[in-house]
């Protein structure tokens, strides 16, 4: 790879996410030592230790390329992006929660209040018989102290601020990152919007299982998939893959490693809703013309949003389950 | 799809007063068969809600699932999905897709928290013109009772 005159301003940040994505990003292997001779890294909170008011003192557009990692849950991350938007050229989603809302999106199934009540009374880890739960402003001996404030749904980065591109993956595979690292470096890159590193078909077209047309009767849950056949594709056995709704990039890892697809790449090119596309597939595979029968083979879905959205919530039409005018839940 | 603003559809206040909920229904109706009825309908002067805007599609199974969510998603507070009879779909086997992404479709909007009666399948053929205003009828009084579902409330703004 050809080197930039001038060394490229690298940041990395996070906001709701788990880890993996910063760790993801180390994946490149010794390729690593490329990025270290052409960038600088201004800014990664996993790494080193970095305060937000440096990053305040920057200039504006000081940073060349932020790699954004993380859903926006929180008045902090939702501070951070509109600073590093500002701070950066070139700001990217990284990874599912940044781009589409990721696994923390899974809690726009449930109110705050819903979340609260789980994470610190409910749950079995926890004892707190006093019920205290995080307050955004408490003071003590004088001082006053802060939390963010948590908000009732989990948004994607582009719903906060303008996002250049978007990098898939729970996390993106090596491939994806290095794909992407490589257009930045070379400045081949697409309009706007896009989504880069990846492809733009879907994981059934890299997948090594062969269609055979055959339509299904029922579908498996995950502790009944006794040796399925290693050639067909696994939706045809009646094992609910992803695929078909998934976008293309990683090289069908999880099919090769004997597991369906659960989506981690989000919606196909051309796509927004990736739960719709697959309830769109899943109709297509069906074989039943009783419409009884064809009742009790979609019974079987016990989850279907919690599937089917598993990563994409805050990239689909509906976003959260519904809060005005809902009927109370009893649970 | 247009937006339907929340002004069109929300009870506002007038100089006479509450203007009182008119629920705004979606209606994809098969050109076959439903859409037919639909024309027969108005044109023998039968009298049913005038809730329902209707997209004519070629088949019901042309109607992608994200059709519906997208049409909740920007403010319809209910969709009618009409195709032709089992055994009567011009492209043979369309309609048996539309009742499994039907059926998989409503069990999902459960789980967002949309109301079943807001999500309607029916067979109505060409010649069923009364058939298609009670469905209508019937529908839309339902929805009514189920009042406005104002589905960007939930999340804008934040
Ligand atoms: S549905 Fe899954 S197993 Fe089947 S071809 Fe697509 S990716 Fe492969
Ligand atoms: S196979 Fe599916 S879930 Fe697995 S990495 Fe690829 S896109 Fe993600
Ligand atoms: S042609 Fe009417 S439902 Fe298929």
């Amino acid at each position: 790879m050809e080197q930039p005159k001038e060394k490229l301003k690298l940041g990395v940040y996070w906001a709701a996410s788990c880890g993996g994505c910063d760790i993801s990003m180390l994946e490149i292997g010794e390729k690593i030592l490329i990025v270290d001779e052409l960038a600088d890294i201004v800014l990664w909170p996993c790494i080193a230790d970095f305060k937000y008011k440096d990053v305040k003192a920057y200039p504006d557009k000081y940073i060349d390329v932020t790699f954004f990692n993380g859903a926006i849950r929180n008045s902090e991350a939702e501070e951070i992006a509109h600073l590093l938007r500002e701070k950066s050229k070139i700001l990217i989603a990284y990874g599912s929660c940044s781009y589409e809302g990721g696994i923390p999106a899974l809690a726009n199934f449930y109110s705050k209040e819903e979340v609260f009540d789980r994470a610190y009374h409910e749950s079995q880890s926890t004892v707190n018989p006093d019920r205290i739960e995080p307050k955004t402003k408490h003071t003590e001996n004088g001082y006053e102290l802060y939390l963010p404030e948590f908000w009732e749904t989990v948004r994607k980065l582009s719903d906060i601020v303008d996002v250049d591109y978007f990098i898939p993956g729970c996390p993106p595979a090596e491939n994806t990152t290095w794909a992407a690292i490589e257009a930045i470096v070379s400045g081949e890159l697409p309009p706007t919007g896009s989504v880069i590193g990846a492809g733009n078909k879907s994981v059934c077209d890299e997948c090594p299982r062969e269609r055979k047309e055959t339509k299904i009767k029922r579908f498996k849950r995950p502790h009944e998939y006794v040796a399925p056949d290693p050639e067909q594709c696994l939706l045809e056995q009646g094992i609910i893959c992803m695929g078909p709704a998934t976008r293309s990039g990683c090289e069908a890892r999880c099919i090769n490693a004997g597991m369906p697809c659960r989506g981690c790449y989000g919606p196909c090119a051309d796509v927004y809703d990736q739960g719709a596309k697959m309830i769109s597939a899943i109709g297509s595979v069906l074989e039943s013309e009783d419409e009884e029968e064809i009742q009790r083979v979609i019974d079987e879905i016990v989850d279907p949003a919690g599937l089917f959205y598993r990563f994409s919530m805050s990239h689909s039409y509906l976003v959260r389950r519904r809060l005005v005018g809902a009927k109370k839940e009893t649970k | 799809m247009a937006d339907i603003t929340a002004a069109e559809k929300s009870p506002a206040n007038t100089a006479e007063g509450i203007v009182p909920f008119e629920p705004k229904i979606i209606g994809f109706l098969c050109w076959w068969c439903t859409y037919a009825a639909s024309d027969m309908a108005g044109t023998s002067r039968l009298k049913y809600p005038p809730n329902v805007s209707i997209i004519r599609v070629m088949c019901s199974s042309r109607v992608d699932p994200s059709f519906v969510m997208r049409a909740f998603a920007e403010g319809a507070d209910g969709v009618l999905i009409g195709g032709c009879h089992p055994g009567q779909c011009h492209y043979i086997s369309g309609n048996y897709k539309t009742v499994a992404r039907i059926s998989l479709l409503k069990k999902m909007l459960s789980q967002f928290g949309v109301e079943d009666e807001r999500l309607r399948l029916e067979w109505i053929s060409a010649g069923e013109i009364h058939k298609y205003a009670k469905v209508v009828t019937d529908m839309t009084e339902k929805v009514r009772k189920l009042g406005p579902l104002n589905w960007r409330k939930n999340f804008e703004p934040k």
